[in-house]
């Protein structure tokens, strides 16, 4: 069976853990989804979770900030560690939570209203003051490289913007509430190539200051982009399990189970 | 014989099939529409039609002044009354009713959008006329706003349905309150279905006959308080249809024709709106 997954640690250097997540089971009604996941995410590095469709990556994703409880009838136990505090407890509040983990989602999701007031939102719900708030947006409009294509037309309507523009908006309103962690569920999945370029670039400059845990399907963006990886797979009774999780490289070239071997070298999946 | 032949044929024969079909569901609202147009204009372009109260039975002239501003304010009053309340209930069904609170309003709504509309009248009439001994526009108002009521809050909920979940997950993940991304992000996106359910209520009632005959009553004169007897468009369509006067059926035309053109009015200054406050 499941071997246990220990923290990966880098040759001497201090390893911060920022969020830790212990035996995850989780349950859509009777139907068991995840199966004893474990991870632990380095402090400000990239960790991705890769694995074939079904797998539980997304699932196991959206539980580190608390998603799963919009799905009425899901159900979440084990330990999931944000800074020592488990995020899974009922005291948790998930409001909080959700400010310190951000998400960013398959699909830009920008609110039907101008590009302004959908980095703003956050910052106004936080009751910050106005001239705070413009400072916030274009501080995260510059981290995500759109204040000059926008800054000229801060007031228009975000839909009118590109798909790429559009996922970099969505994680400008992210990064707009100050967050720790930002989770991203196979951000790229519906943009060209070079707007997938333009997110990962952005990956990699804000892992100096962010936690990021990122789903993808796809697994050269896994190799390009993260330090860890994490590959998960179904077991018998269709339950997502993490089989294999480590520095990325390790897992690309030394993969130590047989079935992130299959799977890395496209024999399935 | 040609398959490619064979599916023209049949591209063809739908295609004209359709155009029929909503021919024959065109051609009815049209001859409606034009037959009050044609009726209702002579009446509509008398002197005095939009200015004067109608003249005593046998007196050339009038207006349906009074039956104007009757119908704006019963309506208005009950549009007041309905259209927050429907709206609040709407949104309370579309985000936290999926549950068994939500089914039974559900199923209240959808008995009360299939009572004859004379029982929304019975009822008014039982409730505020007979306990304060008194006929009155509010009670015509009271009425109708229960008859919107069904109407405005199932478009609330279909609007808000409509709205992608990925919405209520992008404010939510930012850290938003629940009731802050319904009010703030959600219904704003459906506000344009919202606008168009109230519209669609508030034409509705304002077409409504029966429930305003025993308890707006009418008038014949000029009455702007809620609390008397009033006069509307539809109670003069009602009771000057069946006068044997030609002068006083050419009006109940006009009358008509007013109220189409008030309800057609108001939906396309509503639409210009909420196009505008969208942008």
């Amino acid at each position: 069976m499941q071997t246990e997954i220990v923290p990966p640690t880098v040759d001497g250097a201090d390893v911060e853990i920022k969020l830790d997540a212990r035996r995850v089971n989780f349950f859509y009604g009777d139907f068991q989804a995840l199966h004893d996941a474990s991870l632990a995410v380095q402090a400000r590095k990239i960790t991705a979770l890769i694995g074939p469709s079904g797998c539980g990556k997304t699932t196991f994703l959206r539980i580190f900030n608390r998603m799963h409880d919009l799905t009425p009838g899901t159900r979440a136990t084990g330990e999931v560690l944000l800074d020592g505090h488990n995020v899974l407890s009922p005291d948790t509040d998930v409001i909080n939570l959700r400010r310190q983990v951000g998400m960013l989602f398959q699909r830009a999701n920008p609110f039907p209203k101008s590009i302004y007031d959908n980095v703003a939102y956050g910052p106004h719900i936080l009751g910050w003051s106005k001239p705070q708030i413009d400072e916030i947006v274009e501080e995260s409009l510059k981290d995500t490289g759109l204040w000059d294509e926008v800054k000229d037309r801060l007031r228009r309507s975000a839909l009118n913007l590109s798909g790429g523009q559009q996922q970099r908006l969505c994680l400008a309103r992210a990064l707009a509430v100050k967050p720790e962690v930002i989770l991203m569920d196979e951000p790229a999945s519906a943009l060209d190539p070079i707007a997938t370029l333009r997110i990962e670039e952005l990956m990699q400059e804000l892992k100096k200051r962010y936690t990021i845990v990122i789903v993808t399907h796809n697994m050269q963006q896994s190799a390009r982009v993260s330090d860890f990886t994490a590959f998960m797979l179904m077991n018998e009774r269709r339950a997502g399990e993490v089989i294999e999780f480590g520095p990325t490289d390790d897992i690309f070239n030394r993969p130590k189970d047989s079935r992130t071997e299959d799977y890395i070298t496209g024999r399935f999946g | 014989m040609n398959l490619p032949l064979v599916r023209l044929l049949v591209d063809r024969l739908v295609g004209w099939l359709i155009v029929l079909c909503v021919m024959l569901a065109a051609i009815p609202v049209l001859v409606l529409l034009l037959f009050v147009v044609l009726k209702g204009l002579p009446g509509i372009l008398t002197p005095g039609f939009f200015t004067e109260p109608p003249h005593p039975q046998g007196v050339p002239g009038g207006g349906v002044l009074n039956a104007i501003i009757g119908t704006v304010e019963i309506v208005g009053i009950a549009s007041l009354l309905a259209v927050p309340i429907g709206a609040l209930i709407g949104i309370f069904l579309s985000e936290y009713g999926r549950n068994q609170i939500g089914d039974t309003v559900r199923f209240i709504s959808d008995v009360l959008t299939g009572l004859p509309s004379i029982a929304f009248g019975i009822f008014a009439y039982t409730v505020v006329v007979v306990t304060t001994h008194h006929f009155s526009a509010l009670a015509a108002s009271i009425a109708l706003a229960v008859l919107m009521l069904p109407l405005i809050l199932r478009a609330t909920e279909t609007a808000l349905v409509l709205v992608p979940q990925s919405l209520r997950e992008a404010g939510l993940a930012i850290g938003a309150p629940r009731w802050r991304v319904t009010l703030e992000i959600i219904v704003p996106a459906a506000l344009g279905g919202i606008v168009t359910g109230a519209l669609l209520a508030m034409a509705r009632a304002a077409g409504e006959t029966a429930p305003l005959l025993f308890t707006a009553l009418g008038n014949d004169t000029v009455q702007t308080n809620p609390l008397q007897p009033m006069g509307a468009l539809s109670l003069t369509v009602f009771r000057n249809a069946l006068l044997p006067y030609q002068n006083v059926q050419d009006q109940a035309w006009a009358a008509a024709l007013l109220l189409v053109i008030m309800v057609a009015a108001t939906n396309i200054l509503a639409r210009i709106y909420v196009r505008r406050i969208q942008r």
